[in-house]
């Protein structure tokens, strides 16, 4: 039997190496900020508390419930996390569970980590913060509060970060935005539904039977200013940026143009040999054809050589 | 009740799971970057690619055909990158009546495709024996050799230790609902009975359920961490460093892959 | 010559109000094998808590000689091994190793006097084969063994286990009794099981709503059926 998550993150391959280092830098940049501010909130409890929680986030997400078709609803639980130990707390889970899915299940890809770990614990949970302490100010924090508020914030926080996941294909060449937004954020917008009821059934469970622990997440937040802004300015940004991308699908990369990115990204080695395919080969389709063979009977030789080295190593 | 299928590690003697975490996670590492570097359609570069995860693969023993089912995971989300053949501009290769919409494939588009989803797979592969051919402590390792914080480092460490934990408590409680609403227990999803915020409000009861546990259990780890003379700073082994063997392969290796890279980048870049 | 353990008085209660110790006063020499018994809620637990400082209630706790206070948790923490009930919450690392060189490497001691330690540890409880294995691979009787070497690593004076044997099978738990019995050095151990306590320690120690109610030998309150009755005990 084996684990098969939903694939829900970006596997390797999608992202360019240039989107993908630079969502890294963003994301490390966040991680280590919120490493410093979370032993501020929670104090020398932070490892274990934040290790056993990122574990039941993880468990959570089993816990899926069918809703039509053969698709089923579960949790990803960025705004589950927030509200229950704030902020910095949230995205050190984040980043644990979504590190987690990336190096023992591949659910999500290695180098597209940084990646997934921006929208998931980045964008998730800032968006998230901004959303819950929002509408905490103006519906208050009684009971169907504190639930209507939890289902809007995991409702938009899902769909903001599939957005954000879409941008950053379409910005790849992955996918065009005219496409991937629309499709992301329509299938998100759903998806969220799912996140939103069972964020509320966590949040109505824990309400009835330990109170207190809801407190710890809203106490003395230190830098939530920072935060809330974070969180505004990226569903601000995505939520005007996304429609405008979808109705200019090349926009992305002529900004990439424009930035001088594509030509980064394109060292200027390939000018050494130019329109020259296989050495002592012009004719193009000839020389992939040849290189092809060449490959084909490499990976031949390779596997049959390390085979028949292991059978004669375990004969011997 | 034990969920030992989470874990992926799968355990042998073979020159793969006995080479140094550190060396398998760089040259995993170095192996998607490559992957992702090589230009769109150079195909005979990615055949050398697949040679040479191919060859890992059957030095390692896990088996090609456990790697690659494992790889078919990944497939779904190529569906993100299926748009590309028809709108990427190039010479046409079919259309596709839609309705009132007429779709243009492009070979470029294809190709462009078909290398996606080539890259994708390939990277894959090499995640997957890297988390089958090294045990999670030497991950941890190979984490901290480069130079991932140590708190982060630790929390890693501890959510892979109590996800076990609480999995098998997520296990039983999906039981004892298996077992209260008349559905075999082999099947996880509740299939009847009760509208979808129902079903919703049970799984979201469930989650706090497990996460209030969660609370309480990490109050007793706390506890007997305090009673070790935990002071609130990480505090790990120190690593021993690597042996001329392994340095060797991690240059080698590092070497392969740059030379595939600007064999591919020179030639189709 | 000081004593292990040494309780003047003690008298704590939860901050919801519910008094869980009351004017506790006990004292164990080193090298004594003491059973703590009584019903659920006597506050056993709670005592084995003052006994590092995890909590702090009125009265004096002394540990090896060392009043236990702030200043000197660490030197307690060293000093008296706690063992809690369930060792899935006692070994939280990734592997067997680093759980028993938990303890000594917050000690401040080197890699290699940290080795040491685990290796001495393990071979203590009969588990040096284990040391590179993962925690939630083991057995439970497995992962109670690897428990008590995680506080051994300390060289501890005394240990303090709540429900060693709880949740073994016999063969574990024959197992066990024999590394208990085997171990020199002082224990104070937490049990509803009897027929452990009439085996493994000459002196026992009868707790009841937060009290010390019977401190004798093991063979005469073991006979006192009026006594085991009275605070929910049944006879070996």
């Amino acid at each position: 039997m084996l684990y098969s998550p939903p694939p829900m993150h970006i596997p390797d391959g999608f992202l360019s190496v240039l989107v993908s280092l630079i969502l890294w830098a963003i994301s490390i940049g966040a991680i280590g900020y919120a490493l410093r501010r979370v032993g501020k909130d929670l104090g020398e409890r932070q490892v274990p508390l934040m290790g056993v929680l990122a574990a039941a986030i993880f468990a959570g997400q089993m816990l899926n419930f069918s809703v039509a078709g053969g698709t089923s609803g579960h949790l990803l639980g960025a705004t589950l996390a927030t509200i229950l130990l704030g902020p910095w707390a949230a995205i050190i889970i984040m980043t644990t569970v979504v590190g987690i899915q990336a190096l023992i299940f591949q659910d999500g890809g290695l180098l597209a980590l940084g990646a997934n770990i921006f929208n998931m614990a980045v964008v998730g949970v800032s968006v998230s913060y901004f959303a819950y302490t929002s509408i905490k100010k103006i519906i208050g924090e009684q009971k169907w509060g504190l639930l209507v508020n939890g289902f809007i914030s995991a409702w938009l926080s899902i769909l903001i970060a599939s957005l954000a996941a879409a941008l950053e294909l379409a910005a790849s060449g992955t996918s065009p935005a005219n496409i991937a937004v629309p499709a992301m954020g329509g299938i998100h917008a759903l998806i969220g539904i799912g996140e939103g009821l069972i964020t509320v059934g966590a949040l109505a469970f824990i309400y009835a039977a330990r109170r207190d622990i809801l407190q710890i997440g809203s106490t003395a937040q230190t830098g939530g200013a920072a935060i809330w802004m974070t969180g505004l300015g990226i569903a601000l940004l995505l939520t005007i940026f996304s429609p405008l991308a979808s109705a200019h699908p090349d926009g992305l990369e002529w900004v990439a143009e424009q930035k001088g990115f594509l030509d980064a990204a394109q060292a200027p080695l390939f000018e050494v040999i130019p329109d020259y395919v296989f050495p002592g080969v012009s004719n193009e389709s000839l020389a992939t054809i040849l290189a092809g063979m060449v490959g084909a009977l490499i990976v031949f030789g390779m596997a049959f050589g390390t085979a028949y080295a292991r059978r004669s190593q375990k004969a011997s | 009740m034990h969920v030992h299928f989470l874990d992926p590690y799968r355990h042998s003697h073979s020159p793969i799971h006995q080479l140094d975490g550190r060396v398998k996670f760089v040259l995993a590492v170095a192996f998607i970057l490559t992957c992702s570097l090589t230009p769109i359609a150079a195909w005979a570069v990615y055949i050398l690619l697949f040679a040479l995860i191919l060859s890992v693969e059957i030095l390692s023993t896990l088996g090609v055909g456990y790697v690659l089912k494992r790889a078919s995971l990944a497939l779904p989300f190529v569906l993100a990158a299926l748009p590309v053949i028809f709108t990427t501009d190039g010479a046409a290769l079919f259309t596709l009546p839609l309705g009132n919409w007429t779709l243009t494939a492009s070979a470029t588009g294809l190709e462009h495709f078909i290398s996606i989803a080539l890259k994708s797979w390939l990277s894959v592969q090499a995640a997957i024996v890297l988390a089958a051919a090294t045990p999670f402590p030497e991950l941890l390792q190979a984490m901290r050799s480069v130079k991932i914080p140590r708190l982060l480092v630790a929390m890693f460490g501890l959510t892979w230790r109590y996800l076990f934990v609480l999995v098998d408590e997520a296990l039983r409680l999906i039981r004892a609902r298996a077992a209260r609403s008349g559905v075999s227990a082999s099947n996880q999803k509740v299939k009847e009975g009760g509208g979808i915020i129902w079903r919703a409000h049970v799984a979201g009861g469930m989650a706090g359920n497990l996460f209030l546990r969660g609370f309480e259990r990490s109050d007793r780890i706390y506890t007997a961490m305090l009673s070790r003379g935990y002071d609130g700073e990480v505090r790990l082994m120190p690593t021993h460093a690597l042996n001329n063997g392994n340095k060797f392969i991690l240059m080698t290796g590092i070497a392969l892959l740059g030379t595939l890279l600007l064999f591919g980048i020179l030639f189709w870049g | 010559m000081h004593h292990s353990i040494e309780i003047d008085n003690l008298s704590y209660s939860y901050p919801d109000g519910h008094a869980a110790l009351r004017d506790i006063s006990l004292r164990i020499a080193p090298g004594e094998k003491v059973a703590l018994v009584g019903p659920n809620g006597a506050g056993k637990s709670t005592l084995m808590l003052h006994l590092n400082g995890i909590l702090t209630g009125k009265g004096s706790v002394r540990v090896c000689g060392l009043e236990v206070e702030p200043k000197n948790f660490s030197r307690v923490r060293a000093c008296i091994g706690l063992v809690f009930q369930s060792p899935d919450d006692q070994l939280f690392s990734p592997t067997v190793f680093d759980d028993v060189a938990f303890g000594p490497l917050y000690q401040g001691l080197g890699a290699e006097e940290t080795k040491a330690r685990v290796e001495a540890a393990l071979s203590a409880v009969r588990m040096n084969e284990y040391a590179g294995r993962v925690s939630h691979h083991l057995s439970v009787g497995e992962k109670k063994r690897i428990a008590i070497a995680t506080v051994l690593s300390m060289n501890p004076e005394a240990l303090a286990l709540d429900e060693p044997t709880a949740g073994l099978d016999p063969r574990a738990r024959r197992a066990l009794i024999h590394l208990l019995r085997d171990l020199p050095i002082t224990m104070l151990v937490s049990t509803h099981d009897m027929a452990l306590v009439k085996e493994l320690f000459p002196r026992t120690l009868i707790m009841d709503e937060g009290r010390v109610v019977a401190d004798g030998l093991t063979s005469e309150i073991l006979e006192n059926e009026e006594l085991l009755n009275a605070h929910g005990l049944e006879k070996a």
